[in-house]
């Protein structure tokens, strides 16, 4: 079955996955049946399919669920306090940081739309969550 | 379908132990166990191990047959990780391969060392029991994704940080008799709801504690036992093992926990029950909204009940379904891998009258523990019965 292990068969690594987002080009991965995941990925969690497209991800999204973290990840000492949010974009949600807004003004259903930026403690690269 | 009887249990204080090496915690619960049964160690079988994070803890792999060997056992030794769930999915296994006629006797149990870390450290370890990719680089930790669990509910169901604490409030209360107990020391609604805030909406005493433990449960047929003579009124008639998407994102729902559901029916099945005949159950508190959470999806309580069931009394000692006796993961302590161990320890102490908590439980028959692996991505649920 190595044929399937070819990179020309990877529909995306996820540092690809982040590139497309920083380029204005962010996607999600699409099966037949018309159900959403993410990269890197070979079957669709919902059908099983192994037919995965790429489909352009909404530009905005709603925020599903949101904390003011106080007691940071590794590696985020210099971002904390944050908060994290786990945002819906339709066919998939995704997980980051919300920035541009203080927790007390935030609520559930709020619309944001996502970007790549850096951690505050380091270079990494992290999804960061905007208000619109 | 056989029975498969405890024949006996050990479990050690959690707490933090300094020096003391995981495998000398190990076999101090192994052989409480042993004491416990009156059985040789020479029966054993098969040792199922369960173990999450001892390679970043104590730089040590491998370690079911170093346990195996610090317990004085001479016999296959197997891990089992499924996070906070390990030693919850090592003694199912036991009990399977109980069933199956392949063994006769197993030890089950688990360890965790986890105070050799600092409170970073650690919380970056229990971290990788949550998506890499999709939630550790996006800066969540144990504690807020529970939060994210939290608010979800909250949303879905209502609720506040004061349901929350009450739950904290009657957990320390369980445990404050329990000798195992890391923390045995009652607290008041008032300094759980001023404790720092950790992940909005939980603070610091919404969470369970980072520990050191072990516990082991000797785990036998019921040929075994009549052949042996053993005194073990105590038998595991169901279990159930559910799982769902690692990450939080990817869920059907964050408010429920639907591998605690497959879990439950599956278990509920095995043993010929329903959640009604559920006279107490021990539950994976990690965080406070984590035991609202299981008793609404282990069917103990309806849907959006499970919040104030604790406030109302419902899940108190003295009520209708008491939760976590031993003071639960909240106040008992959480090493993560012998949580799963400790509450089958736990729910056999209870059913056979010898726990502090027992007269809560008088005249019951059957226990049940849940255990879930990270933030329910896994769950694993048994069902134990005392003879009358």
């Amino acid at each position: 079955m190595t044929e399937h292990l070819t990179p020309d068969e990877q529909p995306a690594t996820y540092d690809e996955w982040l590139d497309a987002i920083e380029a204005g080009e962010g996607f999600y991965l699409e099966s037949p049946e018309g159900h959403g995941s993410l990269p890197p990925r070979r079957v669709c969690p919902h059908s099983g399919s192994t037919e995965l497209t790429q489909q352009p991800l909404p530009e905005t999204g709603t925020i599903e669920a949101f904390s003011e973290v106080h007691v940071g990840a590794e590696g985020f000492s210099e971002d904390t306090p944050y908060i994290n949010a786990i945002v819906d974009f339709g066919p998939v949600s995704l997980t980051g940081v919300l920035r541009g807004v203080e927790a007390a003004d935030v609520s559930v259903g709020d619309e944001v739309r996502l970007t790549v930026e850096t951690r505050e403690t380091t270079d990494d690269r992290l999804l960061v969550f905007r208000p619109t | 379908m056989s029975t498969v009887r405890i024949a006996g249990v050990g479990l050690i204080p959690f707490g933090s132990y300094g020096d003391r090496a995981g495998r000398e915690l190990f076999a101090a619960a192994a052989l409480a166990a042993f004491e416990d049964a009156g059985v040789e160690r020479e029966a054993v079988d098969q040792l199922n191990y369960g173990n999450f994070m001892g390679a970043l803890t104590e730089h040590q792999g491998h370690q079911a047959p170093l346990m195996a060997e610090a317990a004085g056992l001479s016999c296959p030794a197997i891990t089992y990780e499924e996070a906070c769930a390990s030693s919850g999915a090592a003694i199912r296994e036991a009990v399977r391969t109980i069933r199956s006629g392949e063994a006769e006797v197993i030890l089950a149990g688990g360890m965790e060392r986890m105070t050799t870390l600092d409170t970073g450290e650690a919380t970056a370890a229990l971290a990788i029991a949550a998506d890499e990719l999709y939630e550790v680089r996006g800066g969540v930790t144990f504690p807020s994704a529970y939060a994210l669990m939290a608010r979800a509910y909250f949303e879905t169901f209502g609720g506040d940080r004061e349901d929350l604490a009450h739950i904290a409030v009657k957990n320390h209360k369980n445990g404050a008799a329990n000798p195992h107990a890391q923390f045995r020391k009652e607290i008041s609604l008032e300094r759980a709801l001023d404790s720092p805030p950790v992940a909005t909406p939980l603070s610091l005493y919404d969470a369970c504690p980072i520990s050191d433990g072990a516990s082991a449960v000797l785990l036998v047929s019921e040929a075994f036992a009549d052949d042996h003579d053993l005194d073990a009124p105590v038998s595991i008639t169901g279990t159930g093992q559910g799982g769902d998407r690692l990450a939080l994102q990817d869920r059907e729902t964050m408010a429920e926990t639907p591998a605690t559901a497959a879990a439950a029916k599956e278990a509920y099945a095995d043993a010929g029950i329903t959640a009604d005949d559920v006279d107490f159950a021990e539950v994976h508190d990690c965080f406070t909204i984590a035991e609202v959470m299981a008793i609404e999806s282990l069917g103990l309580v309806e849907p959006g009940e499970g919040i104030t069931a604790a406030r109302e009394g419902r899940t108190t000692a003295d009520g209708e379904i008491p939760i976590n006796l031993s003071g639960g993961l909240k106040a008992k302590g959480h090493p993560v891998g012998a949580s799963g161990g400790s509450q089958i320890a736990e729910v056999t102490h209870l059913l056979r009258g010898d726990h502090p908590n027992s007269d809560a439980v008088e005249d019951t028959t059957v226990g049940l523990t849940h255990s879930a692996g990270g933030t329910v991505g896994s769950a694993v649920v048994t069902v134990l019965e005392v003879e009358q």
